[in-house]
């Protein structure tokens, strides 16, 4: 059978890099210089947000992908891309803060408590914030089996972040629709896991 | 709710981004390749913004139009660029992005148009394209544009009061509202094709306004900007300019101005009624359920680090209107 080399795994490692990193500062090159249409704040937070989602989406469908093709190796760059996940998030919140809100601290923290969709949005970001934060293989050996624990909680950030998104639209919920649903299936795909963790 | 101070780091002239160097930023863009790599984590917001689509190709033509500009209307405001004002658009009928318009709407035809005025009226009027230009006096008005969305802009108008035709049509004494309907015309504006691309709004997109709002002298029909007739992304041929109010009020492309006794349906609170008004007047002490409107932020050039956020005034700095809804609790009515 035919098996992903080591060396495929670092090409897509590297494409990863190239493609997630390129492309963002790519888009804040633009935005500061005022060459992202418009209103270039808004594009930046929808870019960073949507960016977010899709490469947390990336990261879930490793390894259901890596069990049904039987590809073990591919499982070594799902922390990468989840840890990108996590740097667009930051990115996006940053955005908001900095160039949306414009470092008004005391507006953030009323936002997040009285704005349902901040709230979930922020809530998202702390469970990820923490993820990456313990993501180092020293940190998993020290947690031991508490590791995976705490890092089953990005099936709690990921309903979050779909609701995060339908929430934050005027009209048209089609393509929220579609992103939750997406997400959804991620969550199904790992039923088991889920009910075992919530019974638990 | 949070009351900030304005500060003095007001844009210059000088600032503003050249029009040859914004309309490069699509070459640097394709000069780096980075075209491919759109396609493998697009969703359609990257259309949003526009960063990985094709330059429209500007074939709607606009033309210049002769007006006066009255002293009364001119606010010491920074103007937001042309540029931006005929880029960023909300016009669902030709796509729910921002750029989606300018992209959609370039084979637009607004020669032949009809705009009626009917209904509750001794003497209904039809216009037809060239009279939206000649029949009455154009002059160019300054105003500030907030959006719902609390972002806003500060644009050169040309056209004329909307009580001027209203008054022409002589309205009965029934007469207490004024509905507006935009075009339906599916074959030219894709929005209204399906509800996928048309934001799941029920077109035609109609509005309304209290006869006295609509006779108001701040109330103008509009026909131009920046100089030239408008181009079809913001409202070509004629649009209501209604600037105390959120901009979803003013409806482009007008065909009908109904006058009637009851209060008319208005599209977007019939979309989501908690969150839009009939009223939708700019309120900084009311907030959308969903973010506060008590600051804006202003478009006008500079990217990402302009301070340009501002506090948002009571119906958007027209205090004159204030006496429309002397007795009206503006919580209730939004």
């Amino acid at each position: 059978m035919y098996r992903v080399t080591t060396k495929q795994v670092m090409g897509l490692k590297a494409l990863t890099h190239l493609i997630a990193l390129g492309w963002l500062i790519l888009t804040f090159y633009l935005a500061f210089t005022d060459q992202m249409g418009a209103d270039p704040v808004q594009a930046l937070i929808h870019f960073t947000g949507m960016g977010a989602f899709n490469l947390l989406l990336i990261s879930l469908v490793i390894s259901p992908l890596a069990k049904y093709s039987k590809q073990g190796a591919l499982l070594r760059i799902r922390r990468l891309i989840g840890l990108y996940a996590f740097f667009y998030a930051f990115c996006h919140f940053l955005s908001y803060l900095l160039f949306d809100l414009q470092a008004e601290w005391v507006l953030l923290l009323s936002e997040i408590v009285k704005r349902p969709y901040i709230t979930v949005g922020f809530s998202a970001f702390v469970i990820l914030t923490l993820l990456a934060a313990t993501s180092t293989q020293r940190i998993q050996r020290a947690l031991g089996r508490r590791w995976q624990h705490l890092h089953n909680w990005v099936y709690l950030a990921l309903p979050l972040v779909g609701l995060h998104f339908i929430w934050s639209v005027k009209s048209g919920l089609v393509e929220p629709i579609i992103y939750l649903t997406i997400a959804l299936t991620l969550l199904f795909l790992r039923k088991r896991k889920l009910l075992k963790h919530v019974t638990k | 709710m949070l009351i900030r101070t304005p500060k003095s780091s007001e844009l210059k002239e000088s600032q503003v981004t050249d029009e040859k160097t914004y309309l490069a930023r699509r070459s640097i863009v394709k000069s780096l390749g980075f075209l491919g790599a759109g396609a493998l984590l697009s969703s359609s917001s990257a259309r949003g913004y526009g960063l990985f689509s094709s330059e429209p190709e500007p074939i709607f033509k606009t033309s210049p139009l002769s007006f006066s500009k009255p002293s009364n209307y001119r606010p010491d405001d920074i103007l937001t660029p042309e540029q931006k004002v005929i880029s960023h658009n909300n016009f669902y009928e030709f796509g729910t992005g921002k750029s989606d318009p300018v992209e959609n709407a370039q084979s637009f035809k607004v020669d032949p148009w009809g705009l009626s005025i009917e209904g509750l009226v001794e003497k209904p009027i039809t216009l037809d394209y060239d009279s939206l230009f000649t029949k009455f006096d154009l002059e160019e008005r300054i105003y500030r544009l907030r959006c719902v969305e609390a972002w806003s802009m500060v644009v050169p108008w040309i056209g004329f009061s909307l009580g001027d035709i209203i008054k022409q049509a002589k309205p009965l004494s029934k007469a207490k509202y004024v509905a507006f309907e935009t075009l339906h015309d599916p074959k030219q504006m894709p929005g209204q094709r399906s509800r996928f691309s048309g934001g799941g709004i029920d077109y035609p997109y109609v509005e309304g306004l209290r006869l006295d709002e609509a006779m108001h002298p701040l109330s103008l029909l509009s026909v131009g900007l920046y100089g030239k007739t408008l181009p079809p992304q913001n409202g070509a041929p004629i649009r209501l300019v209604v600037p105390w109010k959120y901009g979803f009020k003013s409806i482009k492309s007008i065909v009908k101005i109904r006058l009637t006794d009851t209060m008319p349906p208005t599209t977007w609170n019939r979309l989501a009624p908690s969150e839009y008004g009939f009223y939708a007047n700019v309120n900084p002490r009311v907030d959308h359920p969903r973010w506060s409107q008590a600051s804006e932020r202003r478009i006008t050039s500079g990217g990402l680090l302009s301070r340009n956020r501002i506090p948002t005034e009571m119906f958007n700095g027209y205090p004159e209107v204030a006496s429309l809804y002397a007795k009206m609790d503006l919580n209730q009515f939004y």
